[in-house]
């Protein structure tokens, strides 16, 4: 399957460098759908800036990226587009494999599974020959690279594509069963945005069930591996924050970036659910709603996951998908790399009700962004109430997908 | 969504969808010509009113009085040659005139190469100079500002517009109560001009036009006013609102103008039809309709009908206003036009923020009454439902045998998404060529072909158009034809739904565009497929295809405005309304051609891809 991935990654990279040469990179790079005041281009070129001239990167809060991100683009600035082509080239090869993986085991499973006449005689239909499961790791990287939103959000060069080469690597480790790498990985993300910490048990549900430990909380083996878990986990994510602390000489990066995320100050509009609500707010009450929206999305991890610990990769991406729709200042570059994961689970596609109308939806909505936006900004003839309309529903679509793809289980 | 979740519930629903699809797609999209047709019914529009309270409220006695003495300025204005002819404008009888009058004068010199030669105007190079003068407000501070402009241009002789614009300015300046600054702007080559002293105020440069910059500027402007004035008397005045893109300034603009033209006895029309009383009959009713059915023509061409146009892009509120002298024994004079002038800026100078209170979304049937987006919204809305009613039938019909096909049959997207993605391409690849050829090939096709550059660019254009119609009969060889049955029908999905995301969006910023193009579009592709008697729907398919759309609205157009034109003439007309669309584009960045070429057109190709898919 190298010749494939090849030809798709070489075009993926075609479209990627006619658009950053065309005069549409400038207008796609100032789009709010797609970039958010945590990972535009243009503040990283800002703190940077800053830093050539000695001053804290962080003074006069433009800048909100994290240390290891000023130090790696202070040494490719100059090679930023390669550096944002590679990264999604990263991403779909790491899913690409962590699919593949998976599908092996999923093979495996049903083969011991069949053999020992667990399927009842009408799940017949739904077992998966090797046939299908061949493609499914390559339409996995199309569906990644080729998607409209991974486009626009590379050639804007937003930094939620590093983001997401990290996600997909952890996953990627996971998956290949080293809990060293899964942990340090899943700290650098945590440590990049603080809402991959909810992917923390998925990750250690999938470890138990690979390693055969069975979860169960009165079970010394299920403790030991939990706490070795966490050990490498919390320590990664020590040692990369004291790393930072020695990078920049000061603590500024902690209220300016974990501070930014939780507080969410900055109410420029975005396809998420915070910004009309905040601006609507009285201060009194801000605090009290801040803690509403952000427990929101941390709080799903504990029912789901015990609803799904016989499924901890379905948890992964039921998981990234939550972050994607709940998080303070979601793009449309989070919300492809969720998209992505959806041929995985094509054969019981059947199952989807009312996909049609969910599709329709978000297709309406992706289409309806710009439309509003500029009868907002532009013509005047529109407000705010009109834009967050659209962001509802394009919420709505996504939850109730979200919704229709749960039924698998 | 329990309707939708309970299996049986949901069998049902579907099914019922899928037997009566016909019968709801025919009665929508009756009930959507009716509606819209119902629109200018008068009990069911509702009065015009003044919404802007500070507009509303207050006392104000116009006592404006040089009418006369603007008059005999314009005489020294003239003659014609002088003033706007072969030596360009009078710019230093301007500067000198407004300098006498106190105001602070700039000028601004412009230049623009038209893509191809502008045949209805006459003009290729075109280079000129606005005159502009401020009256900056005696005791506020310069935060905000009103325009007054009367374009000068060769051909439109508006002497005296530029005159009582000089008069007005010298009496508004004897005035205390300004606490705005106004600007008196006679711009060159109408749009052109315009174009160019909006992008200079605004530091932009979205047209690629060569200006000089602004030497004296005056804050946020407010709103502004366009006089068009051709002869010394007049027997009635004009509103023209429609500007770039379909878009229209502020619902109260028009309410003031038309307040205005009440108080002071002055014949006020729009679309050039006076209002008539007597609803009830079908005379009144017809004459509504046809108020209705030009302004919504006007809006959909994208075109910017007076120089208020281009004001609208930037938020500024704008209306022009065009003296008609017409055969009427009531002849309104200098001063009183002078006086309504007085009046509306008057109360424009009041606003304490912008116009925002009344509607931006209407339709005129007459100067009092309006139709607001909530009302012609759902004529719209009935012609989309069709497209969505027929994708969901096409995507259960799709979606059926598979659920009861063996296990080993791959789903219809996998093999099929190739010869669906086929005919999108080459389609749009046509859009795209249909947009940049015409203009990039004109000169090899003057050198080939006996014609003028306006006329090989036209011609090109449609000659792409028909060529794109022989295109199935290519595509087709490309292909395998594997699927052929499923093949089109994800086709006509896909392409469905693109054209209702498509006209929704283009109903959301010019409905009236949206609205002629689903007249037309929506009853073919609605009911398209291979297996119809193909030669005859072919003809059906470009008779409604969108080309056909614009030849049909000019010979509406004419008739409406009682100028009814012979086949040949309308021919002609219609080339010259193409290659007005393409220069509107270049020019002013009118969205019409572009959204014509790269997205209607190849929509169009896409369905006729599946008439002929065999």
């Amino acid at each position: 399957m190298a010749a494939p991935l090849t030809l798709l990654l070489i075009v993926a990279v075609t479209i990627r460098a006619v658009l950053f040469r065309s005069s549409w990179a400038e207008l796609i790079s100032e789009r709010v759908e797609v970039v958010s005041p945590l990972n535009a281009w243009k503040r990283v070129v800002e703190g940077l800036a800053l830093l050539d001239l000695g001053v804290s990167p962080y003074s006069g809060d433009v800048f909100h990226e994290t240390p290891f991100m000023i130090y790696l683009f202070h040494f490719v600035v100059d090679y930023a587009e390669i550096v944002f082509m590679v990264t999604d080239g990263i991403t779909a090869v790491a899913l690409y494999l962590s699919i593949q993986t998976y599908n092996k085991n999923v093979f495996r499973k049903q083969k011991y599974a069949l053999e020992s006449d667990r399927y009842p005689a009408d799940c017949l239909e739904l077992l998966r020959s090797p046939k299908e499961m061949f493609y499914i790791p390559l339409k996995v990287a199309m569906f990644y690279l080729l998607n409209p939103f991974t486009i626009l959000s590379c050639v804007a060069k937003s930094t939620c594509g590093l983001n997401n080469a990290i996600i997909a690597l952890f996953i990627l480790c996971t998956l290949k069963g080293s809990a060293l790498l899964s942990g340090i990985l899943l700290a650098l993300a945590t440590y990049q945005s603080i809402y991959p910490l909810t992917l923390f048990a998925p990750a250690l549900l999938f470890f138990l069930q690979r390693l055969y430990i069975p979860v169960n909380l009165r079970r010394s083996s299920f403790w030991f591996f939990t706490l070795q878990y966490a050990f490498i986990y919390v320590g990664s994510l020590v040692v990369i924050t004291g790393l930072s602390f020695f990078l920049l000489g000061s603590w500024d990066f902690i209220p300016s970036v974990y501070g930014f995320i939780f507080s969410v100050p900055d109410l420029t509009p975005n396809i998420g659910l915070f910004w009309y609500f905040f601006a609507e707010m009285f201060e009194h009450f801000r605090l009290f709603f801040i803690c509403v929206f952000q427990i929101n999305v941390f709080f799903y991890t504990i029912p789901l996951s015990i609803k799904l610990k016989e499924h901890p990769v379905f948890l992964i991406f039921m998981q990234i998908a939550i972050i994607s729709i709940f998080k303070s200042y979601p793009t449309v570059g989070d919300v492809a790399l969720y998209m992505a994961f959806l041929p995985a689970w094509s054969h019981l596609y059947r199952f989807l009700r009312n996909i049609f109308l969910v599709s329709c939806v978000l297709l309406a909505c992706s289409a309806l962004f710009p439309v509003l936006w500029h009868l907002w900004i532009y013509a005047g003839s529109a407000n705010s109430n009109f834009y967050y309309a659209i962001t509802l529903l394009f919420n709505f679509g996504q939850v109730k997908s979200l919704n229709l793809i749960s039924h698998f289980t | 969504m329990g309707l939708l979740s309970d299996p049986n519930r949901r069998k049902a629903l579907t099914g019922l969808l899928t037997r009566l699809n016909t019968p709801i797609c025919i009665v929508c999209y009756l009930a959507g010509i009716v509606w819209f047709m119902g629109l200018a019914f008068e009990p069911f529009t509702l009065r015009t009113y003044m919404s802007e309270n500070a507009m509303g409220s207050t006392m104000v006695e116009e006592r404006f009085s040089s009418g006369e003495r603007a008059l005999s300025l314009a005489k020294e204005f003239d003659p014609p040659s002088a003033c706007c002819g072969l030596n360009g404008m009078p710019v230093e009888w301007l500067v000198k005139a407004m300098q006498s009058r106190g105001l602070e004068v700039f000028t601004q010199s412009f230049s623009r190469k038209l893509p191809f030669p502008d045949e209805n105007k006459e003009r290729y190079m075109v280079r000129g100079t606005n005159v502009y003068g401020i009256l900056r407000a005696p005791r506020a501070p310069r935060t905000e500002a009103l325009v007054i402009t009367a374009p000068c241009s060769p051909g439109n002789t508006n002497n005296q517009a530029v005159a009582l614009l000089l008069a007005l300015a010298q009496y508004f300046r004897n005035q205390i109560y300004w606490a705005k600054d106004i600007i008196f702007l006679v711009n060159e080559h109408d749009l052109i001009g315009t174009q160019a002293w909006l992008e200079g105020y605004h530091h932009t440069n979205i047209t690629g036009m060569e200006y000089s910059p602004l030497q004296g500027r005056a804050g946020s402007i407010q709103a502004a006013l366009s006089l068009e004035l051709s002869s010394d008397v007049i027997t009635s005045l004009d509103l023209v609102l429609e500007g770039l893109n379909g878009q229209l300034p502020n619902l109260d603009l028009a309410n003031l103008f038309y307040a205005f033209c009440q108080k002071l006895g002055v014949l006020c029309t729009i679309q050039g039809k006076l209002q008539r009383n007597d609803w009830d009959t079908a005379e009144g009713y017809t004459h509504a309709a046809q108020t209705m059915m030009l302004m919504v023509l006007k809006q959909a061409c994208g075109r910017s009908w007076g120089d208020h146009g281009l004001f609208l892009r930037y938020h500024i509120e704008a209306a022009s206003v065009r003296g008609i002298n017409s055969f009427r024994h009531y002849k309104t004079d200098a001063t009183t036009i002078g006086r309504l002038l007085e009046g509306m800026v008057r109360k424009l100078n009041n606003l304490l923020e912008r116009l925002h209170q009344s509607y931006f979304f209407y339709l005129l049937p007459s100067l009092s009454r309006f139709v607001s987006i909530g009302y012609y919204m759902p004529a719209f809305g009935l012609l989309a439902v069709i497209l969505l009613l027929r994708a969901l039938d096409l995507w259960v019909h799709l979606g059926a045998p598979a659920l009861a096909a063996v296990d080993g049959v791959t789903e219809p997207s996998s093999p099929g998404v190739l010869t669906v993605l086929t005919p999108v391409v080459i389609s749009h690849l046509t859009g795209v060529a249909l947009y940049l050829l015409p203009v990039h090939l004109q000169e090899m096709a003057v050198e080939h072909f006996p014609v003028s550059e306006t006329e090989a660019v036209v011609l090109t254009a449609i000659a792409i158009y028909t060529a794109g119609l022989a295109l199935p009969h290519n595509t087709q060889r490309l292909l395998s034809g594997e699927g052929t049955e499923q093949g089109w029908k994800v086709l006509k999905l896909t392409a469905l739904l693109y054209l209702a995301v498509l006209l929704g969006c283009t109903a959301l910023i010019n409905f009236s565009l949206g609205f002629i193009l689903a007249v037309t579009l929506v009853p073919i592709t609605a009911s398209i497929t291979p297996h119809m008697p193909k030669a005859l729907y072919a003809v059906v398919m470009v008779l409604l295809s969108p080309a056909f759309t614009i030849l049909y609205c000019v010979f509406i157009y004419q008739e409406l405005i009682e100028a009814p034109v012979s086949v040949s003439e309308g021919w002609m007309l219609f080339l010259s309304v193409i290659s007005q669309g393409i220069l509107d584009h270049a020019l002013y960045g009118s969205l019409v051609y572009p959204l014509l070429a790269l997205f209607i057109y190849p929509c169009w190709l896409m369905f006729w891809n599946i008439l002929f898919w065999n």
